[in-house]
């Protein structure tokens, strides 16, 4: 045992001198932690979000000098998509600086894992079009913020926009192909549920992480030829699968992705027989917008860039941009709200639940365009459950579909339903909003 | 018929990507062996050929590349013989098998760190849309893919190559002998440490092929190295050190995996493909404990 | 000088036969103990005991739970990582189920659906060995992957397939702060070093050493492999069942079953082998070694104030974690246990080493 008594004060020593070694003037600096994943199975979606994200904090940096005036300390921590990892990446950061602002951890199982240690914390969790879907329930799952819209929304709008296409689900057959997490779980019941509805035959088939063995998954679907399929990957899986119904021969214009199985890294690799492959789109994709124009100017100009410039202005390198620019939206109405130019978790709770994105700020901010106007109170965490359909082209994403709106009152119950469930497992009251 | 149709298409899809897995399994088999190591490396060396070729493709016409990515893994080969297993010679061979699990996440952190760890797509010029045959037969015919099939003709061809080779040079014919028996060969003359150069340079050449075939189906990233996985079980259930084994392991163990998720996976929920090989190697080994065709094990007090 | 044994002996058999023989032994364990459960509290900060200390225990019983399996029976296992599962998931089952359960019977109880489902897959080993075992042992581990994400049962359907552990109520006292939680981690692992230590040193554990050592041979001299290997796996199984709950409702409290996927097996193996196979010892040294490491990894850049990308990073941490493992292997096979032995060694005759 001596020597693990070793280890253990070797670890104390390291850790207290990161501690030392921490910017001792953080009076006008708030942190930004940054969970990523940057190598690994899940690695190529995970650049192009992390790079956005980086590169719009130090945009901000570099022209406005912060948010506020305080300066934004970004610090990046890998989880490599590993519940464990992404735990510990949590710990280690949550109370750096002057107290990790939000986090986003970019995996479901983690968020699952986190919804438990947030209001412990008290640090929100902003999950942008992932996580629990029952979180948009914000009197129970005060500390979740799953902005944009969650799987449940996601499912709803697709089956909106097939229904519309086909003039009516009855009698058709769907397909899901999805990842065998809880991310790729999470529209099962709104599916199931719409299939008794709609009147269409609903079949699920599980694909094992990291999903690159789909060979019987398809050759059931080219038995079973669904009219539509449903694709909740992430990853490899997402290429897997288009290079798989390539080889079946299921046309790829029948199948539909989730907005994380609708980017570029997921179609490229098919090459060109992902022509005609759509998905969700929760924001354009393109690097014509004003924000675009700032980050070239004061990140890649200054030689700074996280990634390559032709990157910017991929699906996910926005989608990590927009993500980055709700979080400080965040952060300014806290520091409205509290007069503090340096925030902490608490205050940016408070400011999350206060976000109001009118067209004229999001215009400000040159988002427009790329960001519908969103508004998130006390009961609604979600604040807008918007999305496009886009398809790919051969080498760009076109809109096929204008927005679509998710159903609130068909689902908002459900989410009520579910988030009570959670609350009396947990023994949480809920809060009363006005 | 109209059962039948889907049955044979199947059949012959679990039996293609059976191919895919043999060609894995056969690296395995080779240094095994040849120097009794259990290389799990196997599917990171897969990995790291795929990825040398596929981003040296970018820069250099196949054919020049093709050559490059085979020298770079006869370079890898060179160095973990040099640096890992000649240190640890006469070591228990769970020993040498925990350290070729070294030599995987070395490899898994080198090669995306040289090479990147995106999706790159691997043009090798084959079709990808499928053909449809026997279809006055079948109602719609029966679907197979032109990169399974080249991947099959690769396999067997590579298969054909390496018995040749065995059988039929000095050098295959000294590997059996080292094989056989490290002491013997020895000391009739044969250089063990230039044979196990040999014989992890063509574990890597077998590497790269069967980098090409996968890489040319799925795209070549980092989950291709997890295909070593899926090659256990078709090694456990052929015998380690069999080249036929391996084969015929890959075949069934394609084949029924696929069959077994479609016919039985309904019934259980599904995805049970991702343990049938398992569960079906374990069956085997009660009764054959040393696989299908592998030599039987003796022991001595 | 100090660690001399001269002058101490042994009058009595219980003496004789105790854990710790020498009175620096005893002194310096009494130390580590008082350290571990009163200094370390004092010392150490919230993310330490969150993020290090308690995964580092718990890995350290399941590293302990291997161990038996692998460094005492000879029977290795890849499926380390299913049987914690089993005994999370048998935990989680168990207090959904019986409301009122006992928080330290539902662990027991979920060690032991662990034990007895590492009994069904151990069954193969009376027939196969060595490396053809390691690879029937992964048949457990992706088994017992496939029927927690699929059987809706074991997750009480919840849609998500995630589950959450109840609240750490042991006899009214509700555990949740970091300390509390390190102190029970702690608990669980002085209980099952002691156990272990005593397990292996009695009857059953030099019948475990016999089969490792050589089976035919243990078979002739009347020990029954059967006996000897099914305690080995079922005592093992026990062990990672319990540091799979304690990994869940301790360390997680919300998971699924990628967090015992077979990365764990494989993390648990590497802590027994750069431990050291066959040392209570080397299992703490071990998980000590791969817990800290990545993170140390991970922050030695900045320490030393070279700026690294976090792919960079991320890429080095697999080179370097396998390099080490390789010169490991080489340097010493026998694990960090053995350093520490041949540390002793020398230390007993200096400074005269005649």
């Amino acid at each position: 045992m001596r020597l693990s008594t070793l280890a253990r004060t070797l670890a104390t020593t390291a850790a207290l001198a990161l501690l030392a070694a921490a910017p001792a003037g953080a009076a006008d600096t708030i942190f930004y932690p940054h969970l990523v994943y940057r190598s690994g199975a899940y690695a190529p979606n995970g650049i192009p979000f992390a790079n956005g994200v980086a590169d719009y904090v130090a945009m901000v940096n570099a022209r406005d000098g912060g948010v506020g005036g305080a300066r934004i300390e970004l610090e990046e921590c890998e989880t490599g998509y590993a519940t464990d990892r992404g735990v510990e990446c949590y710990e280690r950061l949550k109370t750096k600086g002057s107290g990790a602002i939000a986090f986003s951890p970019l995996s479901t199982g983690i968020t699952f894992a986190l919804t438990e240690k947030v209001p412990v914390d008290k640090i929100p969790l902003q999950t942008m079009g992932y996580g629990r879907s029952e979180s948009a329930d914000g009197r129970v799952f005060q500390w979740n913020f799953p902005l944009l819209g969650t799987y449940w929304s996601a499912a709803d709008i697709l089956i909106q926009h097939t229904a519309r296409i086909s003039g009516g689900l009855k009698g058709k057959k769907i397909t899901l192909v999805y990842h065998d997490s809880p991310y790729g779980k999470e529209p099962i019941p709104v599916l199931q549920d719409h299939a008794a509805k709609h009147g269409y035959t609903f079949e699920a088939i599980p694909v094992t992480h990291p999903g690159v063995e789909q060979k019987a998954a398809w050759l059931k679907i080219r038995q079973t030829r669904p009219d539509f399929v449903f694709l909740w990957g992430w990853g490899v899986m997402n290429s897997t699968a288009i290079k798989e119904a390539v080889a079946v021969g299921y046309p790829r214009d029948k199948m539909y992705g989730v907005w994380w199985a609708a980017a570029e890294p997921d179609v490229r690799p098919a090459g060109d027989d992902a022509k005609g492959y759509q998905g969700l789109a929760l924001h354009p994709s393109g690097a014509d917008y004003a924000v675009h124009k700032d980050i070239l100017k004061y990140v890649y100009d200054a030689g700074k860039g996280a990634g390559k410039r032709e990157e910017v202005g991929e699906v996910l390198y926005n989608r990590g941009m927009i993500d980055a620019m709700l979080k400080l939206e965040a952060v300014r109405t806290a520091q409205k709200l509290t007069g503090k130019t340096v925030v902490n978790g608490a205050d940016v709770r408070e400011g999350y639940a206060g976000l109001d994105l009118s067209a004229a700020r999001i215009k400000e901010l040159g988002f427009e365009g790329l960001v519908t106007p969103l508004k998130v109170s006390c009961a609604d965490h979600e604040g807008a459950r918007k999305a496009r359909i886009h398809q790919w082209d051969g080498k760009k994403w076109v809109f096929v579909s204008d927005w679509i709106e998710a159903d609130t009152k068909y689902l908002r119950p459900k989410v009520e339903a579910a988030a009570a469930a959670y609350a009396k497992e947990k023994g949480i009251t809920p809060a009363s909003c006005p | 018929m109209a059962e039948l149709g889907p049955f044979l298409e199947v059949l012959l899809g679990g039996l293609m990507s059976g191919v895919l897995y043999s060609l894995v399994a056969l690296g395995f088999v080779l240094i095994f062996k040849a120097s009794g190591v259990f290389n799990f490396a196997q599917g990171a060396m897969v990995l790291f050929a795929a990825l040398a070729l596929v981003r040296l493709d970018e820069w250099m016409p196949l054919p020049l590349a093709l050559v490059l990515a085979m020298a770079i893994m006869v370079a890898v080969a060179f160095a973990i013989e040099r640096l890992v297993l000649r240190p640890l010679v006469g070591q228990h061979g769970l020993i040498l098998f925990m350290a070729t699990i070294g030599v995987t996440f070395f490899l898994d952190g080198f090669g995306q760190t040289v090479w990147g760890s995106n999706v790159y797509q691997l043009e090798l010029g084959i079709p990808s849309t499928p053909w449809f045959l026997l279809e006055g037969l079948f109602p719609g015919g029966i679907l197979v893919s032109p990169v399974d099939v080249f991947a099959t003709v690769i396999a067997g061809s590579l298969v054909l190559a390496l018995s040749v080779f065995f059988h039929g040079t000095r050098i295959g014919r000294a590997l059996r002998a080292v094989a056989d028996d490290h002491q013997a060969a020895q000391s009739v003359g044969i250089p063990l440490n230039q044979i196990w150069l040999i014989v992890w340079s063509t574990a890597g050449i077998v590497a790269l092929v069967a980098g090409m075939a996968w890489g040319s189906k799925l795209g070549v990233q980092f989950s291709l190295s997890l295909v070593a996985l899926k090659a256990l079980p078709v090694l456990i259930l052929g015998g380690l050190t069999s080249i036929p084994g391996a084969i015929v392991g890959g075949l069934l163990v394609g084949a029924g995996e696929k069959l077994a998720e479609l016919y039985l996976g309904p019934l259980v929920g599904g995805g049970i493909e991702y343990w049938f090989a398992y569960v079906l190697a374990l069956a085997v080994l009660l009764v054959r404990p040393q696989g299908l065709f592998g030599e039987r094990i003796i022991e001595r007090v | 000088m100090i660690y001399r044994e001269t002058g101490q002996f042994r009058t009595s058999y219980a003496a004789d036969q105790a854990i710790f023989r020498l009175r620096q032994d005893r002194i310096g364990i009494a130390l580590v103990l008082l350290f571990a459960w009163v200094g370390v509290p004092l010392l150490a900060d919230d993310y330490l005991l969150r993020a290090i200390l308690v995964p580092f225990l718990i890995l350290a019983v399941g590293a302990i739970g291997l161990n038996l399996l692998l460094g005492y029976c000879g029977q290795i296992s890849l499926g380390t990582g299913a049987f914690m599962a089993i005994g999370a998931y048998a935990a989680y089952n168990l207090a959904l189920r019986l409301p009122g359960l006992p928080l330290l019977l539902d662990f027991l109880l979920a060690g032991l659906v662990a034990a007895a489902v590492g009994v069904l897959f151990g069954i193969p080993s009376l027939r196969i060995k060595g490396l053809y075992l390691a690879v029937a042992t992964l048949a457990a581990q992706f088994f017992v992957d496939w029927m927690f994400a699929r059987i809706g049962w074991f997750t009480n359907y919840t849609p998500s397939g995630s589950v959450t552990a109840p609240p750490l109520d042991l006899f009214g006292w509700l555990i949740d702060t970091p300390l509390e939680k390190y102190w029970l981690c702690l608990a669980f692992a002085c209980l099952t070093a002691i156990v272990a230590k005593n397990l292996v040193r009695s009857r059953i554990g030099r019948s475990w050493m016999a089969i490792r050592d050589m089976d035919i041979a243990a078979e002739i001299i009347g020990i029954r492999p059967m006996t000897a290997k099914l305690s080995a796996f079922a005592v093992s199984s026990f062990v990672a069942g319990v540091a799979g709950v304690l990994w869940a409702f301790v360390h997680l409290g919300s998971w699924e079953p990628l967090a015992f996927s077979i990365d764990m097996s494989f993390r648990l193996l590497f802590m027994v082998i750069i431990g050291g196979m066959g040392s209570i010892l080397g299992s703490f040294l071990g998980a000590a070694f791969i817990t800290i490491l990545p993170i140390f990894l991970n922050q030695a850049p900045a320490l030393i104030g070279i700026e690294l990308s976090t792919a960079m990073v991320s890429h080095l941490e697999f080179m370097i974690f396998g390099a080490l493992i390789v010169l490991f292997l080489i340097v010493e096979p026998h694990g960090l246990a053995r350093l520490w032995q041949i540390g002793k060694e020398k230390l007993r005759l200096w400074p005269f080493p005649y």
